[in-house]
């Protein structure tokens, strides 16, 4: 391809091509095998999205500022075991606090979003205050977290949830499942402080340039701060969403999910150097995923191939990502 | 000494956008000969050794290498033909040994080429050093060493490599005295060697002591070659500023208020090398041009006085001490900081001009202090485009696409919302064509002429001397001197800005 073709292409494929990208897609795995496009079908993937999209968000408001968060995970399994353990039926055997009474629903609501926010929130003091980079102090922070859920639990797994909250995660409104509406409300939510807010604004140029940010006058440390802070909120959601979904949660919950998001935020053409990124583009990079794990099961591809798929789709993605920077 | 030439340039020519950097420069370099190179900032001593060191190309012209043409692609040519450059900023490798950094890229091996022969390595090493009398330990790590030790080992490893031209760029700006001292020493030593030295200096009485020839340049053009002992220092400094002022200046139509503005008192950086005990008075409507050389500590002044460096001293602001610890308390204070550097701390480059103007200032039109009004902020953005005939496609365009003229309009339009009362521009027409100079310059007069106080670091004699109501000259972290109009003459101004090196 001669060169203004490949800047045509490479064009496209930024403004939109993700979109583009997300449609083939589900045409394509549709065309082999229907059954992907029935209704059911693709409600669930949105469904299992749910999650994952509202952790993305949170990750991907991190990564505009050139940041980056390896704690989100832990943060998700640690909310979630909390959440579990406040929402375990009365008579349930095996009880991880015996004497608790019967709580209203909105106190694992109350509790994962305190814990998610601190956590976040030391997170942002930790690298304004210290100077650690992003990536070694949410290291950290990963480490940190999953220790405090296994002593918290045990490690055992937390089971007998009340049927009530775990309608949270599996019951709908209105015929459209709780978890799209809660996830459509963040995004709702993330759109709006990206697009709307001052801090939106600071956001995205800190990403885009910290010096000239510091110089306009900006406070940048408390600006991270905050950012971490909502995200660690979102994690906070995200784990009682998922322990309300599945009926469950083990210090081991949403192992490995920072990574996911992470590259979904890319696929999602969040600039892995910071300043660049759209809710819209987010969702999309998550709902790549979410359509390729299903589509590439029901196609019957062996579960090891599918991580090959994945990991060249990231690599291919990043690559692009490094290509807008030079240009 | 002999007349064979190991390095000839005829007629060079190199043109950036808008600028001629360059505009038929010569240079003859004798076998073992010590050769000052000077001019003022932005004369094109460092796009000549830019074009000599391979990393900008000459647009015309031709470069000699004991008597051959050759063209220089890139350094590792340079290299190849044995030209060498200490910088201003010198980069060895922190974390390896005095000797690891020496013999980088062509370390001795043993048996196999991928081992390192350690033991060669540091007995090679020390043999050069001996030869050149320098004393450092070549197993030490390099950052245990001091400035002086640091280029003693870059001058080293010019050597080493069978340099036989080696340009050094100010070498003494950051010297003791005892230092400077050993460097001319090992000056002398390499010109028995048969190496040249192209020696780049502001430092007049340096290049009078260690310099044979001395070559003068000017605005991009080559003023002449003399023998250093036919010059002296006032005649060098004359034909480095002697140009003719024309009026590329919007005309003056008003006089500054006597009533001060801001008063800075007793200033000394915290950090090391800075500028020390400054004391100057702001007037309202006034423009203090802030004139030096590369190194006098001006940026430095100014962004300490922005909060930016640590710094110990006294602001007072209306007669009234202020705080001015961070950006943020500066901005309260109403000043406004026009850094030099754009890209580096001025623009953010992917985001559109909207976002780059409003900045500093989206508080100030936000619902409930927190909600932007985008309707809002674009017609605020067009506004200022329309009123600074910023040239853009449009205001969402990003800012980084935009002409350095425009993107520094942008720039002040960012500060210009902030209603600041202090405006410090450092450089505002760096890297700027004429045309855009002109229409910043008229801005700054319409600023002055509305009550605003400013500050302007400039490089540019011509455009201190045409703009400035008082200039303070600083030299070497020193304030040398503040001239009042009746007292602007570029020798004036240049033997200030020499006063304390």
């Amino acid at each position: 391809m001669n060169k203004a073709a490949t800047n045509k292409f490479y064009t496209i494929f930024q403004n939109g091509g993700i979109y583009l990208v997300l449609l083939l897609l589900v045409i394509s795995i549709g065309l082999i095998k229907p059954s992907f496009l029935t209704l059911p079908n693709l409600l669930n993937i949105l469904r299992i999205s749910s999650v994952r999209a509202i952790i993305a968000l949170g990750v991907g408001c991190i990564l505009i500022t050139r940041g980056t968060d390896l704690s989100s995970g832990r943060i998700v399994g640690l909310t979630a075991c909390i959440a579990a353990s406040l929402m375990q039926n009365a008579d349930y055997a095996d009880k991880m606090f015996p004497n608790l009474p019967l709580l209203p629903l909105i106190m694992p609501f109350i509790a994962v979003l305190a814990v998610g926010t601190f956590i976040g929130m030391m997170n942002g003091l930790i690298i304004t205050t210290f100077k650690i980079p992003p990536f070694i102090a949410t290291l950290g922070m990963m480490i940190i977290v999953y220790g405090l859920a296994s002593i918290y639990t045990d490690a055992k797994p937390i089971g007998g949830l009340r049927q009530d909250f775990i309608g949270l995660g599996t019951g709908s409104t209105l015929s459209i499942p709780n978890l799209i509406l809660f996830a459509g409300g963040i995004v709702f939510i993330i759109w709006f402080l990206l697009d709307k807010t001052i801090l939106g604004k600071y956001i995205y140029a800190i990403g885009g340039n910290p010096t000239a940010t510091l110089v306009s006058g900006i406070n940048i440390n408390f600006t991270l701060i905050k950012t971490y802070a909502i995200a660690g909120a979102l994690y906070g959601l995200a784990g009682l969403l998922l322990a309300a979904r599945t009926g469950g949660a083990t210090n081991n919950y949403a192992n490995m999910y920072e990574l996911d998001a992470i590259a979904a935020c890319t696929i999602g053409g969040v600039s892995t150097t910071g300043g660049i990124g759209r809710v819209s583009g987010i969702i999309t990079g998550v709902l790549i995923f979410e359509v390729l794990s299903n589509g590439l099961v029901i196609l019957g591809v062996s579960p090891y191939l599918q991580q090959i798929i994945k990991g060249v789709i990231i690599i291919v993605a990043i690559a692009f990502d490094m290509r807008k920077n030079k240009a | 000494m002999t007349d064979v030439l190991c390095l000839e340039v005829k007629d060079i020519h190199k043109s950036f956008p808008g600028v001629k950097a360059l505009d038929g420069v010569n240079l003859q370099l004798g076998i073992g000969e010590v050769h000052a190179l000077v001019g003022e900032n932005g004369a094109g001593k460092s796009t000549l050794m830019k074009c000599l060191f391979g990393i900008e190309q000459p647009s015309s012209g031709e470069i000699f290498i004991d008597g051959s043409k050759i063209s220089i692609k890139n350094s590792k040519e340079a290299m190849e033909h044995g030209i060498a450059m200490i910088h201003q900023e010198l980069h060895p490798i922190p974390h390896m040994t005095v000797g690891e950094n020496i013999w980088l890229g062509r370390y001795p091996t043993v048996k196999f080429p991928f081992l390192v022969d350690h033991q060669t390595l540091y007995q090679e090493t020390k043999k050069l050093f001996e030869s050149l009398n320098i004393d450092i330990d070549p197993k030490k790590k390099v950052f245990e060493l001091s400035v002086s030790q640091v280029q003693m080992l870059e001058i080293a490893k010019a050597v080493s490599s069978k340099a036989k031209i080696i340009f050094m760029d100010e070498p003494t700006s950051s010297l003791t005295d005892n230092e400077v001292i050993h460097l001319f020493n090992i000056i002398k030593k390499l010109k028995n060697f048969g190496v040249s030295i192209v020696y780049v200096s502001h430092k007049m009485e340096e290049i009078k002591e260690i310099c044979d020839k001395i070559t003068i340049l000017r605005d991009g053009k080559y003023i002449g070659q003399w023998n250093t002992e036919d010059l002296s220092i006032e005649e060098i400094i004359a034909n480095m500023v002697g140009r003719k002022l024309d009026n590329r200046f919007p005309e003056k139509t008003y006089t500054p208020s006597p009533e001060v503005i801001m008063e800075v008192k007793n200033f000394t950086s915290l950090l090391p090398n800075s500028f020390k005990g400054i004391n100057f008075e702001l007037k309202k409507g006034e423009i203090l041009g802030v004139g030096g050389l590369v190194g006098a500590q001006r940026t430095e002044l100014m962004e300490s006085i922005f909060g930016l460096r640590p710094v110990e001293g006294e602001v007072f602001i209306h007669g009234k001490k202020t705080s001015l610890r961070s950006p943020i308390e500066a901005k309260i204070a109403k000043i406004a900081l026009l850094t030099e550097d754009r890209r580096t701390s001025g623009i953010v480059g992917c985001l559109p001009v909207t976002n780059n103007i409003l900045l500093a200032s989206y508080p100030k039109f936000a619902k409930f202090n927190y909600i932007t009004n985008q309707a809002q902020n674009n017609g605020i953005a067009q506004e200022y485009v329309k009123k600074l005939n910023i040239k853009t496609a449009s205001i969402q365009t990003a800012i980084g696409t935009l002409s350095g003229g425009n993107q520094q309009k942008a720039l002040i339009a960012r500060w210009l919302l902030t209603e600041p009362d202090i405006l410090i521009l450092d450089e505002p027409t760096r890297g700027i064509d004429v045309g855009a100079k002109f229409e910043v310059y008229q801005l700054i007069y319409e600023l002055a002429s509305a009550g605003k106080a400013i500050i302007m670091i400039s490089s540019e004699m011509p455009e201190l001397i045409g703009i400035s109501d008082r200039i303070m000259v600083m030299s070497n972290g020193y304030l040398s001197g503040i001239l009042n109009p009746e007292e602007f003459q570029q020798e004036k101004i240049m033997s200030l800005a020499t006063e304390f090196l």
